[in-house]
């Protein structure tokens, strides 16, 4: 493992894997009455969000205080951020008050990179601008690997539990390629698992060198839908919809919304995943959100077994932060 | 000043060995070697001069810096008109161009005199302001152009850089106003509504990096509109910091056309590709944006035919706190007066793209020619004014370190990189500001 969790794309296919079965095990934890382990007990875990995302912050707070270690939140708003203080500034005050690790979500692509290059505490990347989220990939594979790998939380429910990789497996990235960070590490991680990613797009909302990409591009979701295993649906941000990356947000839900009859040409055994929070009725139908087939509850229940996985695994292992 | 120099057994641009006796701020007399026979050469002497031994030395014209930000009045954290110029002359610059994007902006005849003062008064090289094209840098009136051209400062050379002169009627308007002073409009080429919160060159690293794109399209269409208004209204166009390959496509397709048209390039942009962003680290953020190697080879090859007319710094100091945060935050810019003859050493002397009498002509001849200065960019020859740069191209090859640098700011994107050659001196108007590679105490009289 590295030193920092930083981007999807530094794993290598046995760090991905020693995540994914390492929260496996975690994730029994979440069955017994008793859900805390003492792994941590002593260390702290900042959560430094510069943009709000109560979701993201809860499952790593969760995850750390699940591991007994000692948590403080630390948002942007009403901080000393909102009065000037640089990043810099804020990561060294953090660390002197003594930061094992620091979460760092943040709207500027990049930011952890310049955190990890100024603190000696281990980073983990929440989010960073429309570069990376790599726990959501992780999260993500984790969910499909239950699902379709025959695990104890999916349809097998076999006493093995699902392992390996993701080989062979179709998955189609639908929406906003170009400002999604949970694009980018999706594609990555998916890649190093072994599975083929098809992304689905306007050309407005692809990048102009995806072709560079390791993934199949299409702008024609209708094509892709028979041959494929997972379907994520990727959030429709506000500010795009009056920025001409489309003409309107029906003409938008109309070409690469998932309804009910597009979940229908799907695969009987294929799933739909969503990273929250969903634009009910525009990329994805209410119908479709809570079948069977959406993923979307699980996503959120296996962030918190991969953010543990991810905080054991940086910090467990060694003496110091 | 009655400071007589002795320069002798010195290489010229075009590889003849001389001796040059520096007197009165000229250059005194030539004394040719035969080839290959410098010691038995008719050789120079002066009784009561100082000598220098040029032996391995190449003398240059004094270069020529069209664009460089020196930052006073406003932002004296960093840089002042004293270090700046402290810093051009290490470069081996005679003289620079300051940018009007200062604090007050140079858009009136009071802050370009301002500048002109403190540059004089300096003495280290010759500060020509640049005046602001339009008011405040707002893009909407023009600034009193006439007033700053009359001015004690004579300004020629009119730029919002930083900015583009997006209005195209606005752009007209300046290209033909300055031509009753003999003025050229020096233009950030740049579609604004292209380029909003762009970050990095589009390609495929700003997409794997999920950096803003900033595309090449963007500078190529305001050039190309601006080649066909300086055409159709007979004025004088320059390209500030041209960065892609299709840039000078353009560019050599107006000239061939015979418009008056002229282009620079920046050290940085001949040697450096968006690739350096990898780590998020500002110091490579720019404006324009590093591009691709495909776009550097299309600048050098460009300077190399003379698409591109010269070299130009675009020399931007920043304090530490502009690039110690994250790329979106950082501010756009990196020094360059110091490390600009030994980048273009490396990036076309190296290649075989330009020999030194190349050099002497982009980075000091046809600087001097396009922003109109009188008494640079002359070529070493009896009578003329004694600007001269002596650079040792066989130095050793030492990496830069901006801890040494003369400029306030540490923003080098050259930290590190090895660079070849050594500016020895710098002589303005025959007395050295810079000798030994050290600056000199020696006052200049203009």
């Amino acid at each position: 493992m590295n030193r920092h969790l930083i981007a999807a794309a530094d794993l290598s296919r046995d760090d991905a894997l020693v995540i994914l079965d390492t929260a496996e095990e975690l994730a029994r934890l979440s069955d017994r009455p008793i859900k805390k382990l003492p792994t941590l007990r002593g260390r702290t875990v900042v959560n430094l969000f510069f943009e709000d995302s109560t979701r993201t912050r809860i499952s790593f707070e969760a995850a750390a205080k699940r591991l007994s270690a000692d948590v403080i939140n630390f948002s942007a708003k009403g901080s000393s951020v909102a009065k000037g203080e640089s990043l810099k500034d804020t990561a060294l005050t953090l660390e002197a008050m003594g930061a094992d690790a620091v979460v760092i979500r943040h709207v500027a692509s990049g930011a952890p990179h310049r955190l990890a290059g100024w603190i000696k505490g281990h980073v983990i990347n929440a989010g960073d601008g429309t570069h990376e989220h790599p726990t959501q990939a992780l999260l993500d594979a984790f969910t499909i690997r239950r699902r379709l790998r025959g695990g104890s939380g999916g349809r097998g429910g076999g006493p093995a539990g699902p392992s390996g990789g993701l080989d062979g497996l179709r998955v189609a990235i639908v929406g906003d390629v170009l400002h999604s960070r949970v694009a980018r590490s999706n594609i990555a991680l998916l890649n190093t698992l072994g599975a083929e990613v098809t992304v689905v797009a306007p050309p407005t909302l692809l990048p102009l060198a995806v072709d560079g990409w390791p993934c199949e591009v299409s702008y024609d979701l209708d094509a892709v839908l028979p041959k494929t295993d997972v379907i994520m649906m990727l959030r429709v941000q506000q500010e795009r919809m009056n920025a001409s990356y489309f003409p309107s947000v029906r003409e938008y839900s109309r070409r690469y919304g998932l309804d009910t009859s597009r979940m229908a040409a799907l695969p009987g055994h294929a799933i739909v995943m969503h990273p929250g929070p969903m634009n009910r009725g525009v990329e994805i139908a209410a119908e479709v959100a809570d079948s069977p087939r959406a993923t979307i509850v699980e996503q959120v229940a296996n962030g918190v077994s991969v953010r543990m996985a991810v905080l054991y695994l940086l910090l467990g292992g060694t003496d110091e932060g | 000043m009655t400071d007589t120099w002795l320069i002798t057994s010195a290489t010229l641009p075009g590889g003849q060995r001389a001796d040059l006796l520096l007197r009165d701020g000229a250059i005194a007399q030539i004394g040719q070697h035969q080839t290959g026979q410098h010691q038995t050469g008719p050789k120079l002497t002066a009784d009561g001069a100082q000598v220098l031994d040029a032996d391995g030395l190449l003398v240059l014209p004094g270069l020529v810096d069209l664009h460089t930000h020196l930052r006073e009045p406003g932002r004296e954290d960093a840089e002042t008109i004293e270090t700046g110029t402290r810093a051009a002359a290490l470069g081996g610059y005679t003289a620079v161009h300051a940018m009007a994007n200062t604090d007050p902006v140079a858009d009136t005849a009071g802050v370009v005199e301002q500048v002109w003062r403190l540059g004089r008064e300096a003495g280290h090289c010759d500060v020509q302001p640049v005046g602001a094209v339009t008011t405040g840098l707002g893009g909407t009136r023009l600034a009193e152009l006439g007033a700053m051209a009359d001015s004690a400062a004579r300004v020629r050379v009119f730029s919002d850089d930083g900015r583009c002169v997006a209005d195209p009627l606005l752009m007209r308007r300046a290209l033909e106003y300055v031509k009753a002073f003999d003025g050229v409009i020096a233009q950030h080429a740049e579609e604004p509504r292209l380029t909003q919160g762009a970050q990095l060159n589009e390609g495929a690293v700003s997409g794997r990096l999920g950096l803003a794109g900033w595309p090449a399209v963007a500078e190529e269409a305001i050039i190309a509109r601006d080649c066909l208004l300086a055409a159709h209204v007979g004025s004088a166009l320059h390209i500030c910091h041209v960065s892609t390959a299709g840039s000078v496509e353009i560019i050599r397709w107006a000239k061939a056309k015979g418009w008056p048209v002229t282009a620079e390039v920046t050290p940085h942009h001949l040697l450096l590709t968006d690739d350096l962003a990898e780590g998020y680290d500002p110091v490579y953020k720019v404006n324009p944006p590093l591009r691709t190697a495909a776009d550097v080879e299309g600048v050098r090859r460009g300077l190399a035919d003379g698409t591109i007319d010269c070299v130009a710094t675009d020399h931007a100091p920043h304090p530490a706190e502009y690039k110690d945060t994250e790329w979106a935050d950082a501010a756009m810019g990196m020094t360059g007066l110091e490390i600009a003859l030994r980048a273009v050493h490396l990036a076309m002397v190296d290649t075989g793209l330009l020999d030194w009498a190349g050099v002497a002509d982009r980075m000091s001849v046809r600087p001097a020619r396009i922003a109109r200065l009188a008494g640079h960019g002359r070529l070493p020859e009896a009578g003329a004014p004694a600007n001269l740069t002596l650079y040792d191209p066989g130095a050793r090859p030492e990496p830069v370190d901006p801890a040494t640098h003369a400029s306030k700011s540490r923003n080098t994107a050259f930290r590190g990189v090895t660079l070849p050659g050594h500016v020895v001196a710098t002589f303005l108007r025959g007395v050295p500001t810079v000798l030994d590679g050290k600056l000199a105490t020696g006052t200049v009289t203009a």
